[in-house]
């Protein structure tokens, strides 16, 4: 049951983050001719409701996915199981929350 | 018939995998980066400044790669598990792959 509800959750999390992914890559492409500065990234960014909703909306997918992509990897290629799995994963997508959270309010927050 | 791992598509999933680990891997240093503007903007513009390299640019091409690709073939992966079955999806992985390299260069065209 757990591993049908992990995949469902992957799926659904690579549905949500497909338009995003694609925002990101124009967004890329577009800011990075001529350069890139800290004051033109968060002349874009700080006090803007969508791009505030936008990253993290993608950090709390992208956290649910890659931690299950790990996971998947850990177990399929290094034949992890059990507990030692489940703390790994946990560890990975906690982690990768937080910092991803602390990274959107950093360039969000006015 | 083929081992699975002779397959092509067997490449694709491969190449999917590894191009997910590379993005996951690099994600912690990307919030990192980011999280610099809560000390301030030099501390950002420090960084940034050195991403200005011919040599990291480039290696960002190769993350912009991974991340289309890495998109690409999830768009085809979730078309082969919720769509009618298609005989077209070795194209569609390489399209997947041909659309990653289309972005990077696109990328690599703007940056320098």
């Amino acid at each position: 049951m757990l591993e049908v509800r992990l995949y469902l959750a992957q799926r659904a999390s690579a549905a949500i983050m497909a338009p995003l992914v694609l925002i990101h890559l124009g967004v890329m492409i577009y800011a990075i001719q001529g350069g890139i500065d800290a004051a033109e990234i968060l002349e874009r960014t700080r006090g803007s409701l969508f791009w505030g909703a936008n990253y993290g909306l993608f950090v709390i997918a992208v956290s649910i996915h890659a931690a299950i992509g790990l996971r998947n990897i850990l177990r399929e290629w290094l034949s992890l199981r059990g507990i030692r799995l489940a703390v790994i994963s946990w560890i990975f997508f906690a982690g990768l929350l937080t910092a991803g959270l602390r990274a959107v309010a950093a360039v969000v927050l006015p | 018939m083929k081992p699975h791992r002779q397959q092509p598509l067997y490449l694709a999933f491969l190449l999917h995998r590894v191009s997910g680990l590379g993005l996951a891997l690099f994600l912690p240093f990307h919030f990192y980066v980011l999280a610099l503007a809560l000390e301030g903007n030099a501390e950002l513009d420090q960084f940034l400044h050195w991403s200005a390299s011919p040599l990291v640019k480039f290696a960002e091409a190769g993350l912009v790669f991974l991340l289309a690709l890495h998109l690409f073939g999830g768009l085809r992966l979730l078309a082969l598990e919720n769509l009618p079955w298609s005989n077209s999806h070795k194209n569609y992985a390489a399209m997947a792959l041909a659309g990653g390299f289309f972005v990077a260069c696109g990328f690599l065209l703007r940056a320098f």
